[in-house]
C-alpha cells in the first residue's frame, strides 16, 4: 500500500505494563508490604502496519495477544510506551476533539446507553456531544434504525432489551456521528447466529456507504470471513502475519480436505491420503494442496464414488495453526 | 460555546428524565438525609434554651433556619465522589467517556446539575414540613435570595472540583477511599456542616478562611439565613469564584499527568 494513502499508520508501536507480582499466601503478602516485585509485561511489542481508506481488516489473535491493547492505543485510550501511531493524520494519544469526532471504538461488552431510558434519548445526548447537525442526525439515526430493524425497540427502556437488541442499539449510538474509522472489538460477542449475521451485514453496508476504514477483532471466524479481505495475526504482542485471508490459508494450511461419498465400502483407503474420518459410506482425506487434482482423479477412477467435494480446512483450524507458528 | 450549552442542556434533560424514573427512591434518599441536620438542630436548640435562649447570639429560630437550608445545601453538595472515580478508573469505565470529544468533567457537572434541578423541586415540600415543625426565623432580602441561589451552584462547582481532584489520585494509587474519609473529617469541621462557623473557636475560623470548605456550606447558608452585608455577600461569591478557578486549574494539571497512567483495564 502507498504509505501516503494510509489512514492508519503504525510504526514500531509498543505498550508495556509494569505488573506487581507476588506468590500466594500470607507470608508473601506481608513481604510485599516492604518489598514489591514488578515485572514488565509486553502487551504489544514493536508492531508496524498500515491500513488504507475503506479497508476492512481483521485483527486476530488468542486472548491476551495484544489486540485490544492495540485498539485502545489507536483510539487514544492508552499512551504507547514507544513507537508512532497516526490515524487520519492525528496522534490518537492527544485525544483531540477533532480526532475523536472521526473515530469510534465499539466493544462488545461495553454499555454506554442510559440503562433507564429508551435508546432514542441517549442518541439525543450523542447528537449534542458530537455536534451533529439536527437534520443529519435525524437522517442517519432513522437510516440505522431501519437497517438494523430497531423501529419497535428504540422507544423501550434499554434495560428491557435483550443482549442482542442492546448491542444493536450500542452500535447505532457509536456510529451516529458517522465516523471515518471504526475500531470494532468483538462486536458480536455473545450474540446468536442471526444477530451476528445482522450486525455483520450492517458493518458491511456502513463500510460501503461511508467508505469507512474498519479494524475488527473477533473470535467468530464467520465475522472475519464475511467482512475482511485482509487479516493481521498477532500473538504475544507481535505480528505473525499480515496479508489476505487466502494467503493466510495458503501459508498456514498447505493441505486440502477431500470428502468422498461411496456407494459401497472400500478397503485400504489410506493409499489416497491421510484418512481423517471414515464411516461405512463416507471417507475424508487430507492431502497436500499440490497433489489435490491427481488424488481426486485417482479416487474418481478407482472408487465407486457417489459424490466428492474438495475443501480448504475450516478457517478456525488455520488460525489456530497460525497462532502456534509463532516466530515464522 | 453554543456546543457546550447544547450539551449541558441535553445532558441535564437526560439526568432529570433518569431521576424521574425513581421519584420515590429519590424522596426516601432525601428524607433519610434529614436525620443529620435534625439532630444538630435539636442539640443546638436545646443548648440555646438551656443558656437562656441563645448560643453565641443565635436563637433557636436561627438554628432552625440554618439547618433547614442546610438540607438543600447538603443536597447541592452531592457530586460524583472519589469512590465513583475509583470505580471508573480501576474498572476501566472511564474509557467510554474518554472516547467522546468532551471532557468527562463536563459530563459529570452537567449530569449532576440536572439531578440538582430534581433535588430542588423535591426539597421544597420537605422544607415546608420542616418549617412547620421547627419554626425558623428567616427574613432574607431579595439580594440575599439571589446570592443564595448563585452560591448553591458555586458550592456545587467547588465541591465537584475538590472531589474530582481527590478522585483523580486513583490514577496513581488505585484506591482513594481512605483519603476521601480524611477529607470528609476536615470538611465536617471546617465547612459549617456540623455547626455554624461563627460558633467555632477563633483559630478554626482563621484556618477555615484559607480553605475552600466554608464556601461550600457555611457561606451559602449564611447568605440566606444570616445578616451579611452586601460586601460580605460579594466577597463570598468572589471567594467561590477563586476556588472554582483554582479547582479547574489544578484539575487540569492532575488530569494531564494522571491520564497517561490510565490502563483502561477491563473495558
Amino acid at each position: 500500500m502507498d504509505s501516503n494513502n494510509a489512514i492508519i499508520k503504525v510504526n514500531g508501536l509498543s505498550k508495556y505494563f509494569q505488573v506487581a507480582v507476588r506468590e500466594a499466601g500470607l507470608k508473601a503478602s506481608t513481604k510485599s508490604l516492604f518489598h514489591r516485585t514488578y515485572k514488565t509485561v509486553k502487551a504489544v511489542d514493536q508492531i508496524s502496519f498500515e491500513i488504507g481508506r475503506g479497508e476492512v481488516v481483521g485483527f486476530l489473535g488468542p486472548n491476551g495477544a495484544g489486540k485490544t491493547t492495540t485498539l485502545k492505543m489507536l483510539s487514544g485510550l492508552l499512551y504507547p510506551t514507544s513507537g508512532q501511531v497516526q490515524v487520519l493524520g492525528c496522534e490518537p494519544s492527544r485525544r483531540s476533539a477533532d480526532y475523536l469526532r472521526q473515530i469510534t471504538l465499539v466493544m462488545g461488552n461495553r454499555n454506554q446507553l442510559s440503562w433507564d431510558l429508551p435508546a432514542v434519548d441517549s442518541f439525543e445526548l450523542y447528537r449534542a456531544i458530537y455536534e451533529i447537525p439536527r437534520q443529519q442526525f435525524i437522517r442517519v439515526r432513522d437510516e440505522f434504525i431501519e437497517m438494523l430493524e430497531l423501529k419497535d425497540l428504540v422507544n423501550k427502556p434499554v434495560r428491557n432489551l435483550s443482549l442482542g437488541e442492546r448491542m444493536k442499539m450500542e452500535i447505532v449510538g457509536s456510529l451516529l456521528h458517522t465516523p471515518k474509522v471504526l475500531f470494532l472489538d468483538e462486536p458480536t460477542i455473545g450474540l446468536d447466529v442471526t444477530m451476528q449475521r445482522r450486525i455483520r451485514t450492517f458493518i458491511e453496508d456502513y463500510n460501503r456507504r461511508y467508505s469507512a476504514t474498519v479494524l475488527l477483532t473477533s473470535h467468530y471466524m464467520a465475522d472475519v470471513e464475511a467482512l475482511c479481505k485482509r487479516v493481521i495475526v498477532i500473538n504475544h504482542g507481535k505480528i505473525l502475519f499480515d496479508g489476505s485471508l487466502s494467503q493466510l490459508v495458503e501459508r498456514f494450511s498447505p493441505l486440502k480436505t477431500i470428502s468422498v461419498t461411496l456407494s459401497k465400502p472400500i478397503a485400504n483407503p489410506s493409499q489416497y491420503g491421510e484418512v481423517i474420518e471414515q464411516t461405512s459410506g463416507m471417507v475424508k482425506f487430507r492431502v497436500p494442496k499440490a497433489s489435490t487434482s491427481a488424488v481426486t482423479a485417482r479416487i474418481l477412477a478407482d472408487l465407486p464414488v457417489d459424490d466428492l467435494t474438495v475443501e480448504d480446512p475450516p478457517i478456525e483450524d488455520v488460525i489456530e495453526k497460525a497462532f502456534s507458528h509463532e516466530g515464522l | 460555546m453554543r456546543h457546550y450549552l447544547d450539551f449541558y442542556l441535553t445532558s441535564m434533560k437526560i439526568a432529570i428524565q433518569e431521576q424521574f424514573q425513581y421519584p420515590v427512591a429519590n424522596y426516601f434518599y432525601m428524607i433519610g438525609m434529614i436525620a443529620e441536620p435534625v439532630i444538630y438542630l435539636v442539640v443546638w436548640s436545646t443548648v440555646a434554651t438551656l443558656q437562656g435562649g441563645t448560643v453565641g447570639g443565635y436563637a433557636p429560630g436561627y438554628f432552625a433556619a440554618y439547618y433547614i437550608v442546610w438540607t438543600l445545601v447538603r443536597n447541592m453538595n452531592i457530586v460524583f465522589t472519589p469512590y465513583g472515580w475509583e470505580m471508573r478508573i480501576q474498572r476501566g469505565q472511564l474509557s467510554g467517556e474518554l472516547l467522546r470529544p468532551i471532557h468527562p468533567l463536563h459530563s459529570d457537572v452537567a449530569y449532576f446539575a440536572g439531578w440538582k434541578v430534581v433535588v430542588i423541586v423535591l426539597w421544597l415540600p420537605l422544607a415546608a414540613c420542616l418549617a412547620l415543625i421547627f419554626k425558623p426565623s428567616l427574613n432574607p432580602t431579595w439580594l440575599q435570595v439571589v446570592v443564595f441561589f448563585i452560591a448553591i451552584w458555586g458550592a456545587y462547582l467547588i465541591r465537584t472540583m475538590l472531589l474530582s481532584l481527590l478522585g483523580m489520585i486513583t490514577f496513581w494509587t488505585t484506591r482513594v477511599g481512605a483519603l476521601y474519609e480524611l477529607f470528609f473529617a476536615f470538611e465536617l469541621i471546617l465547612s459549617g456542616r456540623l455547626v455554624p462557623m461563627a460558633l467555632m473557636p477563633g483559630w478554626v475560623q482563621t484556618i477555615s478562611a484559607f480553605l475552600p470548605f466554608q464556601w461550600t456550606f457555611f457561606f451559602p447558608i449564611n447568605a440566606l439565613v444570616g445578616n451579611p452585608t452586601t460586601p460580605d455577600l460579594l466577597y463570598g461569591l468572589g471567594m467561590q469564584l477563586v476556588w472554582i478557578i483554582a479547582g479547574i486549574f489544578f484539575a487540569r494539571i492532575v488530569w494531564r499527568l494522571g491520564i497517561r497512567r490510565y490502563a483502561a483495564v477491563g473495558n
